[in-house]
């Protein structure tokens, strides 16, 4: 027999089957006996499963009545908790992170200094869908005007957005008539983003969208934890005004999840209300099966709630490059570019 | 000169490699030709006496052949550099060609003017801002629309939101414009060790300080709520997914609502805040969440377990 029978990379389990004198499920030949065994063995998996899940389950509750704390459940594995680890990942106390928050492009923003002011223009071909979506990002940032774009080099437009004290400057990218990119500039000397657009979606096609009054809105910025991810959450605050006006209840979403940044655009309000919640059991005290069914099951509870009313346009950003000083996409210093092979890894992201 | 006429009559009748014919005219694709059309004034096999001007590297210069030369083909054009300026330009060709047939003199000025011209508009057209077309290969949009959907429904957005103003109201970074009680923030005091009033900055500079708490609360928020909702969800659930467990018990506590207050509108309690109250204390056994299920299941719960022991 020899060479042949035997493969290379057996594991474990294949041996001792081996040794045991029976067959592996691939070596039988024929399709129907071969498909019965896997079946065979899928079943057996699944009752293996069951029995686990029972066993966990009783255990539990014995240790519920016995008054001991349940032995701890597995947490499931998400791919926001098996994430690559990080190591540019910000901590809270970190003190260079600070020294450098007060130095760098935005220190004068979040100083309070001045008012943002945001400069919108286009690539040189601007359709109607670019434009709605323009509209509508006018009437969510406050202090933002909208200029044609002409035959302008970008560097020429900096350097006019420069004169007249913009803050801030976006173009928006287009491609067959469907906005597709957002290159941010943020303009003193700041740095450059280049966003994929993706996801757009009007307010008109809102269902239930609420219209929003001209209050200076709030800003959420979620999930921005590395260095990288900081920074350009701090490009996105400040192209906001620093004293949002919470009496108008206007929230600014900017919500980071795998790399992906989700912009949402909210109104909302507090209200209480009665939520039915769960009677809270203790331990070893009226645990048993019988005072279990006799006690009440929920209990009705004021909570506070928040309730949003999405108004204004929704889209997804992905960041395409980061570049330190503004325009500049031959000599420029990229900080950071999107490139092809940093998506082979599932678990590893950027922001 | 005799064997120029019989090259013409091989060429033009039999074959020529160079000839390129289109339904109204033959075009010549020979480098040396000063027309590019095929002719046999414009032929330069066909001639032996010839000149063209051709262009290498934004110059150009005028090149003869004569027939003294016939004989060696690698002597056979001679090459003179044409100045930069145009008519100085002009003045090279008379006196090079100045006693050759009116024809070639001619186009060859012509041919000069043309090349001046296209090279002055190569220059202008360098300095502009040249714009950069980036392929988008099909299997990469796929794939990132794939993720974003992924990621959509991870993010969970309504929810973060809600929870994000409730963190602040709790934290009260707005003052007195509300004006609920105490003892109904617990829910939202339950819902993590926030530390009690040691954000300072948060009144100061919201948005740059708070970024990281919240991000740090938020992802520990997920985490959790991921937990509860999949072991709530792992007896009804034989897929193990995390968001499809999270989403259907979603959806079981919509229908749950809305049975109960059919006047609101679109919003339902969010289940974040059902959940607190159950970290503080022990979970309740399983048996007694089975029954708080939505009706439907609450039916089968008998015969479920009489399945599993079957196995």
């Amino acid at each position: 027999m020899g060479k042949r029978m035997r493969d290379d990379e057996e594991d474990a389990g294949e041996v001792a089957l081996r040794k045991a004198g029976m067959k592996l499920p691939s070596n039988i030949k024929n399709k129907h006996k071969r498909s019965a065994e896997y079946a065979k063995v899928r079943a057996e998996k699944i009752k293996e499963k069951k029995q686990r899940i029972k066993a966990r389950d009783t255990a539990e509750r014995q240790a519920v009545e016995l008054g001991e704390t349940p032995p701890p459940r597995q947490v499931p594995k998400t791919i926001e908790n098996t994430r690559e680890a990080d190591e540019t990942v910000a901590q809270p106390d970190d003190e260079e992170l600070q020294v450098d928050d007060g130095v760098d492009e935005f220190s004068g923003h979040f100083a309070r200094a001045q008012m943002p002011k945001l400069l919108i223009t286009t690539s040189q071909e601007c359709s109607s869908p670019t434009r709605k979506f323009i509209k509508e990002l006018l009437t969510v940032i406050p202090n933002a005007t909208f200029y044609k774009r002409g035959s302008y080099d970008l560097k020429q437009i900096v350097k006019f957005a420069k004169n007249r004290d913009f803050t801030t400057m976006f173009v928006v990218n287009e491609n067959r008539k469907q906005p597709n990119g957002l290159l941010m500039i943020a303009l003193p000397e700041g740095p450059t983003a280049h966003f994929k657009l993706s996801s757009i979606k009007l307010s008109k096609k809102i269902k239930g969208h609420g219209k929003p009054t001209s209050h200076m809105p709030e800003l959420l910025l979620n999930n921005f934890t590395t260095r990288l991810g900081h920074r350009v959450g701090r490009l996105f605050a400040s192209v906001f005004p620093q004293d949002p006006q919470f009496r108008g209840r206007r929230a600014v979403t900017f919500h980071n999840q795998r790399d992906f940044i989700f912009f949402r655009h909210h109104r909302y309000i507090f209200e209480e209300k009665e939520i039915k919640e769960l009677a809270p059991v203790t331990i070893g005290v009226n645990s048993d099966k019988k005072s279990r069914k006799a006690a009440p099951k929920t209990v009705k509870k004021n909570a506070v709630v928040a309730r949003l009313q999405e108004c204004g346009p929704r889209f997804t950003l992905k960041l395409q490059s980061l570049q330190s000083g503004t325009f500049d996409s031959k000599y420029g210093e990229y900080e950071w570019v999107h490139k092809p092979d940093m998506d082979t890894s599932r678990r590893r992201f950027f922001l | 000169m005799q064997s120029d006429e019989v090259v013409w009559q091989v060429i033009n009748h039999v074959h020529c490699s160079f000839k390129a014919k289109m339904q109204t005219q033959n075009f010549c694709r020979n480098e040396y030709n000063v027309t590019g059309l095929c002719n046999r004034s414009s032929c330069p096999l066909a001639n032996s006496r010839y000149s063209t001007i051709r262009e290498i590297d934004g110059t150009l210069y005028l090149y003869m052949k004569s027939i003294e030369r016939s004989h060696s083909p690698k002597d056979l054009w001679e090459r003179v550099k044409l100045p930069r300026n145009y008519g100085k330009a002009l003045e090279t060709i008379d006196k090079h060609l100045e006693h050759w047939p009116k024809f070639l003199v001619h186009k060859n000025k012509q041919r000069l003017t043309k090349m001046t011209q296209y090279l002055i508009r190569m220059r202008k057209l360098a300095l502009k801002t040249k714009r950069k077309l980036v392929t988008m290969p099909a299997k990469e949009v796929k794939r990132e629309k794939r993720r974003e959907a992924k990621a959509l429904t991870a993010a969970v957005l309504d929810k973060s939101i809600e929870k994000e103003l409730l963190q602040r109201l709790q934290s009260g970074t707005y003052g007195d414009i509300y004006n609920f009680p105490v003892k109904e923030y617990e829910k939202v005091l339950a819902m993590e060790e926030m530390e009690p009033a040691g954000e300072e900055s948060e009144e100061e500079e919201e948005e740059p300080e708070v970024e990281y708490v919240e991000g740090y609360e938020m992802e520990d928020e997920d985490e959790d709520d991921a937990i509860e909702d999949f072991a709530q969800g792992a007896n009804r659930m034989s897929d193990s997914e995390d968001d499809d467990g999270e989403q259907s018990h979603d959806e079981s506590d919509a229908s749950e609502d809305e049975d109960m207050q059919p006047s609101r509108q679109s919003r339902k309690a969010p289940k974040s805040l059902k959940v607190p109250s159950k970290r503080g204390q022990v979970d309740p056994t399983p048996a007694s969440r089975k029954k708080r299920r939505p009706h439907v299941e609450i039916e089968y719960e008998e015969e479920r377990e009489m399945q599993n022991a079957d196995f």
